[in-house]
């Protein structure tokens, strides 16, 4: 049991596929001017990446490992179709926000990298329970991206207004910037300083050291 | 000739897919620490979007848009939720085929950009260009300069993002920062400047 709960919770902060295996990040910053879609967003990704990765563990034993990735791709494609189809269906509004995202879930990297990394080597149960904790973890950081530009950027939240804004008589000049792509840059920046100061464990290598020139030899410590 | 310059301009610069849609960020981030491999993928993708995207014009045009299928006498067919499948699918097999081309008749070429080939079928950008295309309903002649143009448009992005990022080696940044925090900022900023293009009107 306490496996499950660690495959579930570890790609949160420890594993985090945007921050830490720099995976799906392609899509993820389109879609967070609003709150609405990308919660919208991160449930399609979550259930495309734990229904593809319970699919491809199901048959992975019978799959030929060289023509894998072309059936990865064909079962997460037929799985974004479903629900690109459903979005349209019931909250057309948001599917046209979304535009061509919903359809670019299809290369989003975590998808394939489950599906690749962990799918292809454990059984369906676990796959499942891996992909809902990577699509947990991605929605985490969309989440927060989409909560700052939101509020900063429109002074609403989920479309309801927290503040007022000056041109409606309030107090709150919005800040434009944070409604264009820049920001979104920015902030996901900042969560991964965030989360390396936290953890620093997480700091990357340094490719390469400056000499120490006061300690003669130098450069090897 | 005026319309098909204004869309090429705005592929490149207004609409980059790279800094203004986010696409292809995975490859983006990982494989532009050096000038000279940014410049390896940014060809490649250059030249995968060039064929892609006119070629799954042409099959959504004809096989999957709603009533295309009346040149065989089939009327009231709409295909077109296959899209998705048929651009990947055509994506895939397209860059197996350069693969084998290059591989075959640009040994050189081939060598030159070897790895970067199959990351490419993965790569947002090449489905997105093929994906917009779509959305925008370009008829052949706009896809065509919209596959020069996008492809260009991240080609030169990745470049610049280099070029930064081998300046930025020398920089003293707060030890959290290093790496991919920095350098998603530094795309930010990139983002920012090619914002500056957005006024334009052509």
């Amino acid at each position: 049991m306490s496996d499950t709960k660690e495959v579930l919770t570890e790609p949160l902060v420890t594993n985090n596929p945007i921050t830490l295996q720099v995976l799906g990040i392609c899509s993820a910053l389109a879609v967070t001017s609003q709150m609405s879609t990308s919660l919208i967003m991160a449930i399609a990704l979550t259930s495309v990446t734990a229904c593809s990765s319970a699919a491809i563990s199901s048959i992975r034993n019978h799959i030929p490992s060289s023509i894998r990735i072309i059936v990865q791709m064909t079962i997460i494609a037929s799985l974004v179709i479903v629900v690109d189809q459903v979005l349209k269906a019931f909250a057309y509004d948001i599917s046209k926000q979304l535009s061509v995202f919903v359809g670019l879930i299809i290369t989003n990297c975590i998808v394939m990298g489950r599906a690749e990394a962990y799918a292809m080597k454990n059984p369906p149960m676990a796959s499942f329970i891996d992909g809902i904790g990577n699509g947990l973890g991605y929605s985490l950081i969309l989440v927060i991206v989409a909560f700052f530009r939101e509020l900063l950027g429109s002074g609403k939240l989920l479309g309801i207004e927290i503040f007022p804004l000056i041109k409606d008589g309030g107090w709150y000049e919005p800040n434009g910037m944070m409604l264009l792509p820049p920001s979104a840059f920015f902030l996901i920046g900042l969560i991964i300083w965030v989360f390396r100061q936290w953890k620093p464990e997480q700091n990357e290598a340094a490719d390469f050291k400056i000499m120490d020139i006061s300690h003669g030899e130098g450069g090897h410590h | 000739m005026n319309e098909y310059l204004s869309l090429f301009i705005k592929a490149v610069f207004v609409e980059n897919l790279a800094l203004a849609f986010f696409l292809g960020m995975c490859t983006f981030l990982a494989v532009s620490k050096k000038i000279s491999t940014a410049i390896g993928l940014g060809i490649a993708v250059m030249v995968v979007q060039i064929i892609t995207v006119p070629v799954n014009n042409v099959i959504y045009h004809t096989l999957l848009k709603e009533d295309a299928l009346s040149w065989m006498g089939i009327t009231g067919v709409d295909l077109s939720f296959l899209a998705l499948l048929s651009c990947i699918g055509m994506i895939a097999a397209l860059v197996q085929i350069l693969e084998m081309v290059l591989d075959k008749f640009f040994p050189a070429l081939f060598h030159a950009l070897g790895v970067f080939l199959p990351l490419i079928t993965v790569n947002c950008a090449i489905l997105g260009g093929s994906l917009f295309m779509i959305e925008r309903d370009y008829d052949f002649t706009q896809s065509v300069v919209y596959g020069v143009g996008s492809g260009f448009g991240w080609a030169l992005a990745i470049t610049v993002m280099a070029g930064v990022r081998e300046k930025l080696k020398y920089s003293d940044i707060p030890k959290g920062l290093e790496g991919l925090g920095i350098t998603f900022i530094s795309a930010g900023l990139m983002s920012l400047g090619f914002m500056a293009f957005s006024g334009i009107q052509l």
